[in-house]
């Protein structure tokens, strides 16, 4: 039990030391598994993940122009019913889109071309600005009453850091928002009634 | 009498060093003699965070972290918040003095900080007090941040919505992230309640941790004073600095002093103008939150616009600008530097953050350079290479260097809590790189700045 044993190696108490390294090593582990249900409580609960079931919209009423806002897995859903002046300003904003074809967006196959909707008439998006997660604001009407420039073409804004976005939800270039507002996954279960939250059967 | 107190004080220090305490930090802690009123601020950072805490334990009591729908359809820890406000004896004070609390909290402390960089507080041996005191500032935003969440109004969840998705842009791991932040895919019960916890018992605790070691190590090398000398140098023969007096009586009173007009000011304040004219307490968040809505206007709260409007200036045709002046700072390092290995890492930042600026999104930058310009006063003591501390003695050249910053900062902050504008976004953007170079530039303009002599002793 003396210390002049295990001097040889250049350092005192070798074995003792390289005990206390392993102990150490151990502990450590023992302490990082100890960790796992502590980062896994900050995961979502699982009736957080089963809250996201599909919402039924009726849209028999809505008159050409009119938005309806909906909820859906804590999301403002967005069914806005365009006007051909809104759907021909589509094409007039087209110059000025960062991703006119929404290639580099979220949405599903079936919907396409400028007017990202199954029915042309009817947009469905998640009215979230892929930017930092503001829900935009309308700015419907085209020209400089809304508060907008003379030349804008109607759309939305968002309030937190300026996007815009057209009558598609296509977003303008060199705006902090990188891609276009996202189409939720939808279906017409009639002509006046959609399905949000799930693709159609033959999709 | 005093007989029998120094036999109770004989025995209790025999036993933990209390009389030790006493001497090393308040009796015989040897301070300048020449503090001025800028050093009012760091006793007045100590009496707003006793507020805070002590504010806090009784809201505590009476708030219900719940974002739940009560019987009247109002979210249960809105309703709560209006029950301490209307129903709770003296609670109105109470919570008044809470939000003013966190306002005054971020006066006190970005004066507290401009000091440090008037008189070059965060030099050489001062690097870990100011390092400690950037943990604290960034633990203060944290807390505020969570804190505002609580009273679960508009501002309330649009604010966090929109921090937390910050974190989103991380490459790769962001998405998760921030579902692991906020414990749902959306800001929600779950996000309030862990809110809830960090607020009251996690970031209070590392903040009270980090406050002991910013003054222990402060009380280590000895307090900086308005001429950034060392007071040490010239000791009398029992060792005691000739222009240092002990921190108490002598400071004890004048900061009670400073405290007592403090208290008249934070006062007036918490009984005739709480909301501070909507900056201490937006108007918004009198509305309960509505995850379908955003306010047609939202600004976080006047402490984090400076911050909040670089990451607004950050667009896909700012990269161009921001990628000029890594350039031109790493170019500088490349040029000046004399070690080979600092010519190769600076060579190598500039590549990898050019190339960064070239293909990651303006979205991701945005936040880099908003918690960049956060994190760079953890620099200061390395970037400032002047042969002087205070600005006393420093050049008109860093003086207008500092002018300027000082200018952009407010711009910044001003710029912050108003709705985005074109003009708005470029004038950001002017001072967004302003500010940034400020702290990129300065290796270079403090050695380059014509400093006068400092003085051997204090003056005052």
């Amino acid at each position: 039990m003396s210390n002049d044993k295990s001097a040889d190696a250049g350092c005192a108490d070798c074995s003792r030391r390289s005990l206390i390294a392993a102990t150490a090593v151990v502990g450590g582990a023992a302490g990082i598994g100890a960790a796992v249900p502590f980062v896994a409580s900050f995961t979502p609960s699982e009736r957080a993940k089963a809250a996201g079931a599909p919402v039924e919209v009726d849209i028999s009423g809505m008159q050409p122009g009119e938005k309806k806002v909906v909820e859906w897995r804590g999301k403002p859903v967005w069914i806005i019913r365009r006007t051909p002046e809104m759907l021909a300003s589509l094409k007039a904003v087209e110059a000025s889109l960062a991703d006119p074809d929404s290639k580099r967006s979220e949405q599903p196959t079936y919907v396409k071309g400028a007017a990202r909707a199954i029915k042309e008439e009817y947009l469905v998006c998640i009215g979230i600005c892929t930017h930092l997660g503001c829900s935009p604001s309308d700015k419907l009407a085209p020209g400089a009453e809304g508060g907008m420039t003379a030349d804008w073409k109607g759309g939305f804004l968002c309030p937190c850091h300026g996007s815009q976005f057209d009558l598609s939800g296509r977003v303008l270039k060199s705006m902090p928002a990188p891609d276009n507002l996202p189409i939720p996954p939808h279906t017409y279960l009639s002509d006046t009634r959609i399905l949000i939250g799930e693709d159609g059967k033959g999709a | 009498m005093n007989a029998l107190f120094q036999q109770l004080m004989g025995w209790v220090d025999d036993r933990f060093p209390a009389t030790k305490l006493y001497k090393e930090h308040l009796s015989e802690y040897y301070a300048p003699k020449n503090f001025n009123f800028w050093y009012f601020f760091g006793s007045l950072a100590l009496l707003v965070l006793v507020i805070q805490i002590v504010t806090g334990i009784f809201l505590v009591m009476h708030y219900k972290p719940d974002a739940s729908l009560n019987a009247a359809g109002i979210p249960v820890a809105f309703a709560s918040v209006e029950y301490i406000m209307r129903d709770v004896p003296g609670g109105w004070i109470i919570r008044y003095m809470h939000s003013t609390g966190a306002s005054a909290f971020f006066i006190v402390v970005y004066l507290h900080m401009f000091r440090g960089l008037l008189y070059g507080s965060y030099r050489k041996p001062r690097e870990l007090v100011w390092l400690f005191g950037v943990a604290i500032f960034l633990c203060l935003m944290a807390e505020a941040f969570f804190g505002y969440l609580l009273p679960w109004g508009q501002m309330s969840g649009w604010g966090a919505q929109v921090i937390v998705n910050l974190f989103e842009a991380i490459p790769v791991i962001g998405k998760d992230l921030s579902i692991l932040i906020r414990g749902d895919f959306v800001v929600g019960d779950a996000t309030l309640n862990r809110f809830f916890s960090f607020h009251v018992i996690a970031i209070p605790l590392v903040l009270i941790g980090l406050v002991a070691a910013h003054i222990i190590a402060l009380h280590e090398v000895g307090s900086n004073n308005p001429d950034g000398v060392e007071i040490k140098k010239h000791k009398d023969a029992n060792g005691i600095p000739l222009d240092g007096i002990p921190f108490h009586p002598y400071y004890t009173v004048k900061d009670i002093f400073g405290a007592v007009v403090f208290m008249i000011v934070f006062s007036a304040i918490v009984f005739f103008w709480p909301t501070g004219g909507g900056y201490f307490l937006e108007f918004n968040n009198f509305v309960p939150y509505d995850a379908l809505k955003t306010p047609p206007h939202i600004a976080p709260v006047w402490y984090f616009t400076p911050f909040y409007s670089i990451l607004r200036a950050t667009t896909s045709d700012f990269l161009p600008f921001l990628g000029i002046l890594v350039a031109a700072i790493g170019g500088l390092t490349f040029a000046t530097a004399r070690l080979s290995i600092v010519k190769m890492l600076a060579a190598a930042v500039t590549v990898v953050l050019l190339a960064g600026f070239y293909f990651l999104d303006a979205k991701v930058w945005g936040v880099v350079l908003m918690g960049g310009s956060v994190l760079l006063f953890a620099l200061l003591p390395w970037l400032d290479q002047s042969p002087v501390k205070s600005i006393r003695y420093k050049g008109g050249l860093f003086k207008s260097i500092l002018a300027v910053w000082v200018v952009c900062f407010l711009i910044l902050g001003y710029l912050g809590v108003l709705p985005p504008t074109k003009l708005g976004t470029i004038v950001s953007q002017i001072c967004s790189i302003l500010y940034l170079a400020f702290f990129g530039f300065m290796p270079w303009y403090s050695r380059m700045d014509k400093t006068q002599a400092e003085p051997e002793r204090v003056t005052f």
